[in-house]
C-alpha cells in the first residue's frame, strides 16, 4: 500500500466520522423536545463534524494554500457558533421557549424572580 | 465499482439524511427559532458536503464557496434572533 | 503634556498591534499564498478597517503564558470531540430524552476579555450554551444538557469553573489569577504556582486588606 492509498484511507475515515455526527447532529435537531437542546446538537457535533472533515480535505491537498484557506473556514465556524448559539438560547429563554418540565433546575429565573421582587419593593418604598 | 467509492457513495448518503433532518425541522417549526437552528445546520452540513465531495473528485475549487459560507451563515441567525427578542417582549 | 499626547496615541497603537497583526495574518490566510503584494495590501487594509471601524481597544492583560495557553488548546480539541460525541450519542439514545438545567456559574474573572473567551469556550466545550451574561457581577446563566441531579449541576458547574481557570492561566491579568488563589485557598487546594511579579502584586493586595478591594 503506497503512502496516497494510505492518505485516501485516513482521510475517508473522517470524512466518515464527520458524516456520522453530522447525522447525529440531524437526529438530534429532530428529536430533542425544545430550541435551547436543539441548539446543543446543531453546535457541538456539527463543530467537530466540520473539523474531522477538514481535516480530510487537508490529507488530501497537495498545497500549503489550500491547507492555509482551512483554518479560517474552522475559524469562523468556531467563533460564529458559539455567538448564534447564545443569540438563540437568549431569545428562547426569554420567549419562553422552553419545556420547563425537563429542567432539574433554574437558577436563572430564580434570579429574575428576585430582581422583580427587588423593584417591586423599592417601588413601594419610594 | 471499488469499496473506496461505495464508501464514498455511503458518506453522501449519510450526508444527505442529515441534511434532510435539518429541512424536516424547518418546516415543522414549531417557532422560528427552531427553523432558524435547523438553516444554520443545513448550511453547515452543506459546507460538509462541498469538503466530501472535493476529497472525492480531487479538486479544491469549492474553497471558496466553503469559506464564505463558514463566513456569512451565521449574519442571518443572529438577525432573526434580534429581531424575534424585540419583537416578543417579556 | 505633548509627551503625554505622544505616549497615549503610542500605546493605542500597541494596544491594537495583535488585531492588527491578526487581520493581516488572516488576509495572508485567504489569500493562501504569501507575495509581497498580499501583505502591504493586507497591512493597508488593516490599518484602514481598524480606523473607518473604530472599536474599543480590548483591555489585554499583558500577561502571556505559551504553556498554559498550550494545555488551554490542546484541552480544548480533545474536550470538543468527546463533548461531540456526547451529544451525538444523546441524541440517538433510545432511553428517551434527556434533561437538562439552567444554572448559574459565579465567574472569578473581572476582566470582560476572560469573560467573553469563557463564554466562547464553554459553548464548544461541555454540553452547555449561554443564556444570559450578568457583566456586572461576571456571572453566566448557562443552559447544560445531560444534567441528571445535583450532583451533576455541581459537576457542571466545576467543569466551566475549570475552564476559566485554565484561560486566566494563559493569559488573565494579575488581579485574576489573584481572585484564582483566593478561591483555591479557601477550599484547601495547592496554590497556582507564583511568578515572582504576582507574588509582590499578592503581597501588595494582602497589604492593603480591604482598601483595594475591588467590588464595592
Amino acid at each position: 500500500m503506497s503512502l496516497a492509498d494510505a492518505l485516501d484511507v485516513a482521510s475517508l475515515v473522517f470524512l466518515a466520522l464527520g458524516a456520522l455526527l453530522s447525522l447525529a447532529a440531524g437526529v438530534g435537531l429532530a428529536r430533542f423536545p425544545d430550541p435551547l437542546s436543539r441548539m446543543h446538537a446543531a453546535t457541538k457535533p456539527q463543530i467537530a463534524g466540520l473539523l474531522f472533515v477538514l481535516i480530510a480535505v487537508g490529507l488530501q491537498s497537495e498545497q500549503w494554500g489550500t491547507v492555509a484557506m482551512l483554518f479560517p473556514i474552522l475559524l469562523f465556524q468556531m467563533l460564529t457558533a458559539p455567538v448564534s448559539a447564545h443569540m438563540v438560547g437568549r431569545a428562547a429563554y426569554r420567549t419562553k421557549h422552553l419545556r420547563r418540565d425537563l429542567l432539574v433546575i433554574d437558577e436563572l429565573s430564580d434570579a429574575v424572580d428576585r430582581a422583580q421582587r427587588e423593584r417591586a419593593s423599592g417601588e413601594k418604598r419610594t | 465499482m471499488t469499496i473506496l467509492q461505495a464508501s464514498f457513495i455511503a458518506v453522501g448518503v449519510v450526508f444527505f439524511v442529515a441534511a434532510a433532518l435539518a429541512v424536516f425541522r424547518i418546516v415543522r417549526g414549531p417557532s422560528i427559532l427552531d427553523r432558524m437552528i435547523a438553516t444554520d445546520m443545513l448550511v453547515a452540513t452543506l459546507i460538509c458536503t462541498f469538503a466530501a465531495e472535493m476529497v472525492y473528485s480531487g479538486h479544491t475549487r469549492s474553497l471558496t464557496i466553503m469559506l464564505i459560507l463558514a463566513m456569512v451563515a451565521f449574519i442571518a441567525t443572529v438577525a432573526v434572533t434580534r429581531y424575534v427578542s424585540k419583537q416578543d417582549p417579556s | 503634556m505633548t509627551a503625554e499626547r505622544v505616549r497615549s496615541e503610542r500605546s493605542t497603537l500597541l494596544l491594537q498591534l495583535p488585531l492588527l497583526i491578526w487581520l493581516v495574518v488572516l488576509w495572508i490566510l485567504l489569500w493562501g499564498h504569501i507575495t509581497v503584494v498580499s501583505v502591504l495590501s493586507g497591512i493597508v487594509l488593516a490599518l484602514g478597517i481598524t480606523r473607518v471601524f473604530y472599536l474599543p481597544p480590548v483591555e489585554l492583560s499583558g500577561r502571556f503564558n505559551v504553556y498554559w495557553a498550550a494545555v488551554f488548546v490542546v484541552r480544548f480539541l480533545l474536550d470538543l470531540v468527546r463533548a461531540s460525541f456526547l451529544v451525538a450519542w444523546q441524541a440517538i439514545d433510545p432511553r428517551g430524552i434527556p434533561t437538562s438545567a439552567v444554572l448559574l456559574v459565579q465567574l472569578h474573572t473581572r476582566s470582560d476579555f476572560i469573560m467573553t473567551l469563557t463564554a466562547e469556550a464553554i459553548s464548544l466545550v461541555p454540553g452547555s450554551i449561554v443564556v444570559e451574561v450578568d457583566r456586572e457581577h461576571s456571572r453566566l446563566y448557562v443552559h447544560s444538557l445531560g444534567v441528571k441531579d445535583d450532583a451533576e449541576v455541581e459537576q457542571a458547574r466545576r467543569i466551566i469553573l475549570a475552564a476559566e481557570e485554565r484561560l486566566v492561566r494563559a493569559l488573565g491579568t494579575l488581579d485574576d489569577v489573584w481572585h484564582i488563589n483566593q478561591e483555591r485557598r479557601m477550599n484547601g487546594r495547592p496554590e497556582i504556582r507564583l511568578s515572582a511579579k504576582q507574588k509582590r502584586y499578592e503581597d501588595e493586595r494582602e497589604r492593603h486588606g480591604e482598601r483595594t478591594g475591588d467590588t464595592p
